[in-house]
């Protein structure tokens, strides 16, 4: 089930910014900007670098986990240290890798002090998201997430706007509050798949105690409905607030605008895409039955975010917040498609999820080079902003295409396909996600319209200077994968096949139609007590 | 009787005497003696555990001596030397302290001493009696210590209320001794168990006896409803002495208590599970609501360990095995990650006075990085977020009471747990998010004690390798408990 060739690769790209940040603490001194900032930029750098080879070496018809590493972390509760990637955690790892390089390269003047935490935190919070996709332990994985917590709330706290305080707590309170549901989940999978829970009366399955994930996979069908309900709910807390799903999303609008812009690109780009991953890694694969039942709870919720995202939107005078009402608005979407619960839904979240990270984390950047000129982001302000800032313009208007889904970029695939989705599912989903882009091109294009269009008519802006050569290279590599995607789709859809065919395959077990359900279940259930009597006799 | 039947004992009689020639030599010596019998106390600790681990090793399983008043066994030798090294740590953090204080060193290293043979004698007694006089050896040296500086109102305040509750609490504690005895006509905890594992009883003298011990020991590790005294003794005492009570006596109440209802009333747990059930989960609550509004850092601390107790409590209403290595694991690392954050208390002055208001931490991070960095992980790990310690702590209990299958009290604990980060994160928020330079405001100082800043250094060590390698500590404590038949 594992393959362990190149498992080093994968710790030393999750691991390299926490040892870049340790050195930077230990050895640099924080009067000197320019090295602090050549450092970071080398790390992150090198760190993409060393992450673009698990894209040609991934093998799609490979098994399911690559480049693993395991070994016991605690022997005595069954804790292991296992990570592993499949195609799906590639195209996170590389989107984050990316990502993370172009939050170091766009802060070099947007902060102006404490240039060294900033930077410190900023590689912790790498190390951190890395972590999250390449864990396949429950405590692994557990102890990522909450890592990754605490850089996160710093960038907010420290180099954030004005409510910087009470955004930076309320983002920590919210995710921590989801995420220790998600711990008793964790705890009850545990103990249910060993010696059970005893005062109510749950007999476990008697396995060896484990928290490995692929080990876990395989005990799945064999978990009564009623624990898998309240699992999935304690997972859903958890990741609904992470992704954010209506009506647990108050805290984005608050941290996003409040957040600098580096910041806000991660939270955008590769945060908020956790408890997207969480649903598609753990929830269906591990809980197919509740997975099945919730699914019409939550496309309702889905498609509650998509038209309350985008109305919500649409109200806004901010630039910056309307991008993150816009987040709630595209992640309902790909909720939708990954509780299409079908091939072409998953697919298209999936490289929605990727695309999310692309067209908005370019937006929050953006918004962000702006805002370092003027230190304003009310769309009122501007106005005919493409006479004096042509590239700017340019790229502005290439990453709002790509945002509402034009043909030749890349949010056309994704949406497209998680129309599909929705369709094959029902119509009724896929009438309300179309409305939902229609809701999106005409806030997007509506502030396009207000802040680029029109006569120049605050002089503020008549001497705004345009986007000098770094700018533009940390907008470029955004700009190509967008074109990419929206061209020629294929690798990526090549890579995260498997993944979707393996949680389909798991997840198909528990729906009322397929026929083979029973038999399967039996099948499986077979299958361990064999083991242990071949293990027995030999 | 021969002399070899002492030599288990060798310990306890050791630290008795050092405790007495430290005394002795504090006469002469006056407040010049801090540092030297800081130094000839943490040696005679460290002789100390230098003999619990011979005396205890050779032992294949629990070895009662002096006729079952003592028992010498995994779980006594994992309390015996947690709490003698909590206790050196405190001992070596206040030197500094007492020094800059007016008042001598003498009577403070010696009764720590002695409080410390009491948490040694509670964490190995095998008999009701041995246990009471464990208990009340660490509580009328831990009132005085309360009570050090005597020419504070608030330290002599603190006292007063300290040992008039606490003797209250024993006094229900010997109540419930008696009617144990009365009903079952022993003391050994051992006899106790084997009686009531032949005849469970439900006589309901001998379960308000039960009962009655329990409120008494959960008045010792400050449970809600019985935690009223915490916040002021806390608070008045001398800040060294604070850390020190809210540590190894705490540790020691948690060891008598698993000896008393995992070894003597397990066979009765239906009749006690609720009641401990009911006052984790009304500590955990209360403890960690309270702190929220706390502006002075001892008193945050004070609820802070209310809850921290709560927390504990989860691996005695689980009554298994992993509830019980847990609760030690638990012991463990809170002692050292309470240490750790006390320090930072002990060390930070403002206006020439102890820096205890939460605003003395403003913009710490700017003048003393590594001091705030400290702090930062301390705070952390109690509010048990991963990779400190204090979340391989808390993972552990929760997965007590939820194997126990105490869903309710598992999410009940987390929630409250993430509501913990709220307090503890505006100290952080203070240090790192705040200036300090504000008008009017005068940030705290942070005095340079090499030997207190030693002894934090140890603190983030252990939090941080515990944290993320835990995996030795877990088997020594999952051996150490194997005496119960949980």
């Amino acid at each position: 089930m594992m393959d362990f060739q190149y498992g080093w690769l994968l710790n030393l790209i999750c691991y390299l910014p926490l040892a870049g940040a340790l050195l930077m603490m230990a050895f640099i001194n924080k009067e000197n900007s320019t090295g602090i900032k050549t450092w970071a930029t080398l790390v992150a750098g090198l760190d993409f670098v060393i992450s673009i080879p698990l894209w040609f070496l991934y093998k799609p018809d490979g098994v399911e986990f690559q480049f693993a590493t395991q070994f016991d972390w605690i022997p005595s509760v069954g804790v292991q240290y296992i990570f592993g990637v499949d195609g799906f955690s590639v195209l996170l790892i590389l989107l984050t890798t990316l990502l993370g390089f172009i939050a170091v390269y766009s802060s070099f003047t947007a902060i102006a002090e404490r240039k060294k935490e900033y930077y410190i935190s900023l590689l912790l919070l790498q190390t951190g998201m890395l972590g999250v996709f390449c864990s396949l332990d429950f405590i692994l994985f557990y102890v990522f997430w909450e890592v990754m917590l605490v850089p996160m709330y710093f960038l907010i706290g420290v180099w954030g706007g004005p409510r910087r305080l009470y955004a930076a707590i309320k983002f920590f309170l919210y995710t921590l509050f989801g995420s220790v549901l998600m711990l008793v989940g964790i705890l009850t999978l545990y103990f249910y798949n060993a010696g059970g829970l005893a005062a109510l009366g749950l007999k476990g399955l008697g396995n060896v105690p484990t928290f490995s994930i692929p080990y876990l996979y395989t005990i799945a069908p064999l978990i009564p409905a009623e624990v898998q309900f309240w699992v999935f709910l304690a997972f859903f807390v958890g990741f609904a607030i992470k992704v954010p799903m209506f009506p647990f999303h108050t805290w984005l609008p608050d941290a996003h605008v409040e957040a600098p812009t580096a910041a806000s690109v991660i939270l955008a780009a590769v945060l908020l895409k956790m408890g997207t991953y969480g649903f598609v890694r753990l929830s269906m694969p591990l809980l197919p039955d509740a997975t099945v039942k919730a699914q019409g709870w939550i496309g309702v919720l889905a498609i509650i975010a998509i038209i309350y995202g985008a109305l919500v939107a649409m109200a806004q005078k901010d630039m910056k917040k309307l991008v993150a009402y816009s987040s709630v608005s595209h992640m309902g979407f790909i909720m939708l498609g990954l509780f299409a619960l079908n091939e072409p839904g998953l697919r298209g979240a999936i490289l929605q999820m990727l695309n999310h990270g692309v067209s908005t984390g370019a937006l929050f950047l953006l918004v962000g080079i702006v805002y370092e000129r003027r230190h304003n982001r009310m769309i009122a302000e501007y106005g005919g902003l493409a006479k004096v800032m042509p590239i700017y313009a340019t790229f502005f208007l290439v990453i709002t295409m790509s945002s509402i889904g034009l043909p030749t970029l890349n949010g056309f695939i994704g949406e497209f396909l998680i129309l599909i989705g929705a369709y094959n599912h029902s119509w009724v989903w896929a009438l309300f996600a179309a409305s939902g882009i229609v809701l999106g091109a005409a806030y997007m294009l509506w502030m396009y319209q207000r802040v680029f269009f029109g006569e120049l008519t605050n002089e503020k802006n008549e001497d705004l200077a345009d986007l000098n050569r770094r700018e533009q290279w940390t907008l470029i590599p955004l700009v190509i994968i967008a074109f990419w995607i929206g061209l020629y789709p294929k690798p990526f859809l090549d890579r995260m096949a498997p993944t979707v065919d393996r949680v389909l395959e798991r997840v198909v077990v528990a729906m009322p139609e397929a026929e083979t359900a029973a038999d399967r279940v039996a099948e499986l259930a077979a299958v361990p007590g064999e083991e242990a009597a071949g293990e027995h006799g030999e | 009787m021969t002399l070899a039947q002492f030599v288990p004992l060798l310990p306890e009689i050791f630290l008795a005497v050092a405790g007495f020639v430290v005394l002795l030599l504090g006469i002469p010596m006056g407040r010049r003696g801090v540092r030297p019998l800081t130094l000839i106390g943490v040696a005679a600790l460290a002789v100390t555990a230098m003999l619990v681990w011979l005396v205890g090793r050779p032992v294949d399983g629990p070895e009662a001596i002096l006729g079952g008043m003592l028992v010498v066994d995994g779980m006594a030798v994992f309390f015996q030397l947690l709490m003698l090294a909590s206790s050196a740590v405190a001992l070596v953090m206040a030197a500094g302290f007492l020094e800059r204080s007016r008042y001598g060193g003498g009577e403070f290293v010696s009764l720590v001493l002695f409080a410390t043979l009491g948490t040694l004698i509670m964490a190995s007694g095998g008999n009701l009696a041995s246990l009471y006089v464990g208990l009340e050896l660490m509580a009328l040296s831990v009132y005085v210590l309360v009570g050090y500086f005597k020419l504070e109102v608030k330290s002599n305040e603190a006292a007063v209320k300290y040992f008039v509750l606490g003797a209250a609490s024993s006094a229900i504690l010997l109540y419930g001794i008696s009617l144990v005895y009365g009903s079952l006509g022993t003391l050994d905890l051992e006899e106790i168990h084997a009686s009531l594992v032949a005849v469970p009883s439900a006589n309901p003298m001998l379960v308000l006896g039960i009962v009655l011990v329990g409120f008494g020991m959960l008045f010792k590790v400050a449970a809600v409803p019985f935690h009223v005294w915490t916040p002021d003794a806390y608070e008045g005492a001398p800040t060294p002495v604070t850390a020190f009570i809210s540590v190894a006596p705490k540790a020691a109440a948690f060891a008598m208590f698993m000896r008393l209802f995992f070894g003597a009333f397990a066979p009765e747990v239906e009749y006690w599970r609720m009641v401990l059930w009911v006052a984790a989960a009304a500590t955990m609550i209360y403890g960690n609501v309270a702190a929220l509004t706390q502006n002075n850092v001892k008193r945050m601390l004070a609820y802070s360990s209310i809850a921290h107790a709560g927390y504990a409590l989860m691996g005695l209403v689980a009554a298994n095995q992993t509830g019980a290595w847990a609760l030690l694991v638990y012991m463990l690392i809170y002692s050292f990650m309470n240490l750790g954050a006390f320090g930072f208390v002990i060390l930070l002055e403002s206006k020439g006075y102890a820096g205890e208001e939460i605003a003395d931490y403003a913009g710490l991070a700017r003048r003393h990085p590594a001091a705030a960095l400290g702090m930062l992980i301390f705070m952390l790990a109690l509010a048990g977020i991963p990779p400190t310690a204090g979340f391989m702590g808390k993972l552990y209990l929760f997965a007590a009471a939820v194997e126990g299958g105490y869903i309710v009290l598992t999410v009940i604990a987390v929630v409250m747990s993430a509501v913990s980060l709220f307090y503890y994160f505006r100290i952080v928020a203070q240090m790192y998010m705040h200036e300090g330079l504000e008008e009017g405001v005068i940030p705290a100082e942070l005095l340079r004690d090499r030997w207190t800043g030693a002894m934090i250094a140890v603190c983030v060590v252990i939090t941080l390798a515990v944290g993320i390698y835990p995996a030795p500590v877990v088997g020594w404590a999952k051996n150490a408990i194997s005496a119960f038949g949980l």
